[in-house]
């Protein structure tokens, strides 16, 4: 009888330690998770059209292709060629994307025939005028943030999704952010929004995510991602097409080499 | 038995010839079509220093227009990049070029390319000692970076992040110079139709070059050997006309180069160095320095980057290149703002003779693929015994407007 009775208890108490999960911890666990439910892609390649709007409403487009390859024990490498505008149409860059390590990054300059290695100090700049930081766009690995579980929420188009809503602090020194507060679906891990405070603490933009198709029986991948900047009044879209994946990419194709062709 | 010779019937060679132009024609078709035409304006601050040179301003139109059509899912591709400028008081300014025709073939670790193209090997800002392979276009533009189209046969084995690169350059391209009418020259007209070559086989000369090149980490090295005509060329004084002139003379020389670049994310480490040898003389020279970049100094991410490099020639003060024992100190600044703005300023001081340039150019776009280009040189101090004093009169001021395709 006491032996059922002791073994009663610690059934009891170690149930009781599941659910004791701190926020931080449910916010890695989550983020782990939505991390993992990626894996296996191998490598993709898509179409980015970039528009900027400035606040009195003008735009100008650039339009990049993106090949990224998959990390096995490290971050993602990702060679983005610019096709426009036209000045700067040959243009690649190189990412190697690390955990906690700054990222490894290569610049071709096709007026010179030049590949040059270019640090990542300024992250926190923005991409080709854009309202998406460098951060914004690198390979968003688990380790560049430290997190914490805020609630669960509807969300989504119609609010027909349950979003997690993990607000997420930049491990990296010279971020631009204080803190970011993402919404991602427990269904599928589809980050839907993200909200972005800056130096001050204040909202400085807000990232909408949208049109959502799974590839590859796995992958889920936006067609439309837009940043509105609160503080400027300005605003960028990045309209993704042409997804493919598995294409047979391999090392040798994210070879700085293979940047002055 | 018959022993004539078997002779091409001169109609079988016209319609292969044909052929080849149709399919050649064929593929610009196919290919993609880029490239841009440009409009430069120059002005000059002081009058010339030497008799026949041009005044004040001069305006020049160039066009380089870039056919590139790629197939077998980016694994082969071809190339071919025509230039051409015309300037308006100087002659030998007005030139046109190949800098690009050929076939490049990627096959699993390996790649090869064979036709007209250019290389370019190097990390420092202020002067690039391991580039070796294209020859100067000098006419081009006072920094030294546009080169002629060089015809080279190249294989590279791809190695982790990085190659090894076995070239043969069959032909030799001469160094284009100023003519009488052209500001950035000596006094004395170079005479390009009277150059000299050490060896006999003069441009036809084959060269070799090998480089490795690897990066690991924070670490970008690459490793290279150069055995054939040099591209500098070494002067003598003729006569042409009875006037006298500078006769180019081309050396055979060895050059063993390294360039090594390290990077963090706040600073940048860079060096050249290269040992070169000659039947007369072998001499070593080397720039280093560092590229720091600051935090973003504006809420907007524009960004502030120091440069810091030291030149060194062991030949010192009888160097015939200018930079034997120089610093330089630059900035480079990155709006990063919807026109890419940029701002490069720098200055070279000899800290032998005292002699001093400082240099800026900037850029940004100013409408749909349009570009406006600043550029801007000056020089004081200069001492009349420093390469550089040839420049001494040619401060200038130019404006270029590119537009892109």
């Amino acid at each position: 009888m006491k032996n059922k009775l002791i073994i009663g208890l610690t059934l009891l108490s170690l149930s009781g330690f599941a659910v004791a999960e701190t926020p931080a911890e449910k916010g890695l666990r989550i983020a782990k998770q939505a991390d993992a439910s990626d894996a296996g892609f191998m490598d993709f390649t898509a179409n980015m059209v970039m528009t900027l709007k400035n606040r009195a409403g003008k735009t100008s487009r650039r339009i990049i292709r993106i090949k990224t390859l998959e990390g096995h024990n490290d971050g993602d490498k990702s060679l983005s060629l610019f096709d426009e505008p036209a000045d700067v149409k040959g243009t690649k860059m190189l990412t190697f994307s690390h955990g906690l390590k700054a990222d490894d990054q290569w610049l071709y300059l096709p007026a010179l025939k030049r590949v040059k290695r270019i640090n990542s100090r300024n992250k926190s700049g923005p991409f080709m005028g854009s309202e998406f930081a460098f951060e914004d766009l690198g390979s968003q690995e688990v380790e560049k943030f430290t997190y914490n579980y805020l609630r669960e929420e509807p969300c989504g188009a119609g609010n027909a999704w349950k979003c997690h809503v993990i607000e997420r602090i930049p491990a990296y020194k010279y971020s631009g952010y204080t803190k970011q507060v993402s919404w991602i679906d427990s269904a599928e891990y589809r980050v839907t929004k993200v909200m972005y405070y800056d130096r001050k603490q204040a909202l400085l933009k807000t990232l909408t995510t949208t049109g959502y198709q799974q590839y590859a029986g796995k992958h889920w991948r936006p067609a439309m991602m837009s940043m509105q900047n609160h503080q400027s009044g300005k605003s960028t879209t990045l309209q993704w097409s042409n997804y493919q994946f598995k294409t047979g990419l391999s090392n040798r194709d994210f070879n700085k080499k293979s940047l002055a062709r | 038995m018959n022993t004539q010779p078997f002779h091409v019937p001169k109609l079988a060679l016209a319609a292969s010839l044909g052929i080849s132009l149709l399919s050649f024609t064929q593929t610009l078709h196919a290919a993609d079509l880029s490239g841009n035409v440009s409009a430069e304006g120059r002005y000059f601050t002081s009058d010339p220093a030497h008799t026949g040179q041009q005044r004040d301003s001069n305006i020049s139109v160039s066009l380089q227009p870039e056919w590139k059509h790629t197939w077998d899912k980016d694994k082969q591709q071809l190339t071919f990049t025509p230039f051409y400028r015309w300037d308006d008081n100087d002659k030998e300014r007005t030139h046109a070029d190949i800098r690009q025709l050929d076939y490049l073939k990627s096959q699993g670790d390996w790649e090869f390319q064979v036709g007209i193209g250019k290389k370019f090997w190097g990390v420092t800002e202020s002067s690039h000692l391991v580039d070796i392979i294209n020859q100067t276009d000098a006419v081009e533009g006072t920094d030294g970076e546009d080169k002629l189209g060089q015809p080279m046969l190249r294989a590279s084995r791809l190695t982790e992040n990085g190659s090894v690169d076995f070239f043969v350059l069959p032909y030799f391209r001469e160094r284009t110079f100023a003519g009488s009418a052209g500001r950035f020259r000596q006094g004395m007209v170079v005479d390009t139709d009277a150059s000299t070559y050490e060896s006999s086989s003069k441009e036809k000369h084959v060269d070799y070059a090998v480089r490795w090149s690897e990066s690991r980490d924070e670490l970008d090295v690459g490793l290279s050997y150069f055995d054939g005509t040099s591209r500098d060329p070494n002067f003598t004084v003729g006569a042409k006309n009875g006037q006298a002139v500078l006769v180019p003379h081309y050396p055979l020389i060895q050059q063993v180069g390294l360039d090594l670049q390290h990077t963090t994310e706040s600073i940048i480490w860079k060096l050249e160095a290269i040992h070169r040898r000659s039947k007369d003389m072998h001499y070593s020279a080397a720039v280093g320095g560092l590229e720091y970049s600051l935090p973003a100094i504006t809420d907007s991410g524009a960004e502030l980057s120091l440069l810091a490099e030291y030149h060194h020639d062991s030949r010192g003060e009888v160097a015939t290149a200018p930079l034997q024992n120089d610093a330089f100190i630059g900035a480079r600044l990155a709006m990063n703002d919807e026109a890419s703005s940029e701002l490069l300023a720098g200055g070279l001081y000899d800290l032998d003779n005292g002699t001093t340039s400082i240099r800026l150019e900037a850029s940004r776009r100013v409408g749909n693929g349009l570009k406006l280009n600043l550029e801007a040189q000056v020089m004081t101090n200069v001492d009349a015994n420093d390469p550089l004093n040839a420049f001494a009169k040619d401060d200038y001021l130019q404006l270029e407007l590119q537009k892109f395709f």
